[in-house]
């Protein structure tokens, strides 16, 4: 019960900044913003009992937090305007929305109630997990031997993603790519 | 550790650097190799690392971590963690029938060396996810420059 006690105020921390992302001028702030929601739902992943998925997503966000304050950090913060709002667009959104949460009030009530989950699968992990792997970290034993070919094509997903970045990104010529990487002359 | 005085941040950063890198790279480390044991596993650790060289960059600047860990021998490093996995999963395919299969010895459950593939498997996520977000921060680094550049020739124009 307790759990659930905090769960709920780490939920309405994470509302608060995502609105103060949403609703703020200066980017920099918006990126801070975002990094204190990325901590508090670590912080959620903690109290859930989540610890492998708790640390991937501090060091991810420590990571995507450099990247982005690099991004932003010499923008002109003051040359973002405000556009003119689409009254069509609105009410659009607002459909879409009624819709969603309509469909979603009879989804949440066929599943289970929250903390008591469907075991068939997961219980024969636990059985049968430490005589056949040998690992004591069940998430590694599923991840990496139950479910492997599933983390492979995550690990194919990140290698595709990176190379079509660097293609679409790049500011080189064809005849230039050599020396992709190991432009040396400073400007 | 070169010393370069021209790039890169104020002493105090730099001399905060030298200290807390060593660290961090045991850390990423130590998350790796018992990632079957307690939680962690290859991407967390490979990340850690990843923010090991970051840190150098942004301390040091370009030169000084590309004269540790090239764009080009990084983009190598990817490329060989992902062929490493592939290689295991076709040898598992040869040894056991199905592709990725867990063939090496278990091993007592706690100690080091245990659960068979899944510390190869965590060691080469690690030096793929580790090596791509490298090369990826060092490519956004390089991207922008590239435009100064270009930005500046046009000025001159």
């Amino acid at each position: 019960m307790e759990t659930v006690i905090i769960l709920h105020l780490l939920l309405g921390f994470m509302i608060i900044g995502s609105i103060i992302t949403i609703e703020i001028k200066n980017m920099l702030s918006a990126v801070i913003a975002v990094g204190a929601v990325g901590f508090i739902v670590s912080m959620a992943f903690l109290f859930l009992g989540a610890p492998d998925i708790a640390i991937t997503q501090v060091i991810v966000e420590i990571l995507s937090l450099i990247i982005l304050i690099r991004a932003t950090i010499n923008v002109d913060n003051e040359a973002i305007e405000k556009k003119e709002e689409h009254v069509l667009s609105n009410r659009t959104t607002l459909i879409f929305v009624g819709v969603i949460l309509v469909f979603a009030w009879f989804a949440f009530h066929s599943l289970r109630p929250f903390g008591e989950p469907l075991m068939r699968v997961s219980n024969f992990y636990l059985i049968h997990g430490l005589a056949e792997v040998g690992a004591t970290n069940f998430v590694t034993s599923v991840i990496l031997d139950f479910r492997a070919y599933d983390t492979f094509g995550e690990a194919m997903v990140l290698f595709v993603s990176i190379s079509g970045a660097f293609v679409i990104l790049r500011r080189w010529k064809r005849e230039q790519h050599k020396d992709f990487l190991r432009i040396d002359r400073e400007h | 550790m070169k010393k370069n005085k021209q790039s890169g941040m104020t002493f105090i950063v730099k001399t905060i650097t030298n200290l807390i890198i060593g660290f961090m790279m045991v850390f990423g480390a130590y998350i790796v190799l018992y990632g079957h044991i307690t939680p962690g596993g290859g991407f967390p650790g490979g990340v850690m690392i990843a923010l090991a060289y970051i840190l150098i960059t942004l301390a040091y600047g370009r030169k000084v971590v590309e004269s540790m860990v090239s764009g080009i021998a990084g983009s190598i490093a990817d490329d060989f963690g992902a062929l490493v996995i592939l290689v295991l999963g076709l040898i598992g395919l040869w040894i056991g029938g199905t592709f990725l299969f867990n063939f090496l010895p278990k091993g007592t459950p706690f100690s080091l060396f245990s659960a068979g593939n899944i510390i190869l498997y965590n060691l080469a996520i690690t030096v793929k996810v580790g090596m791509s977000l490298y090369i990826v921060f060092l490519a956004l680094a390089i991207l922008q420059r590239v435009v100064t550049e270009d930005e500046t020739q046009e000025v001159r124009k």
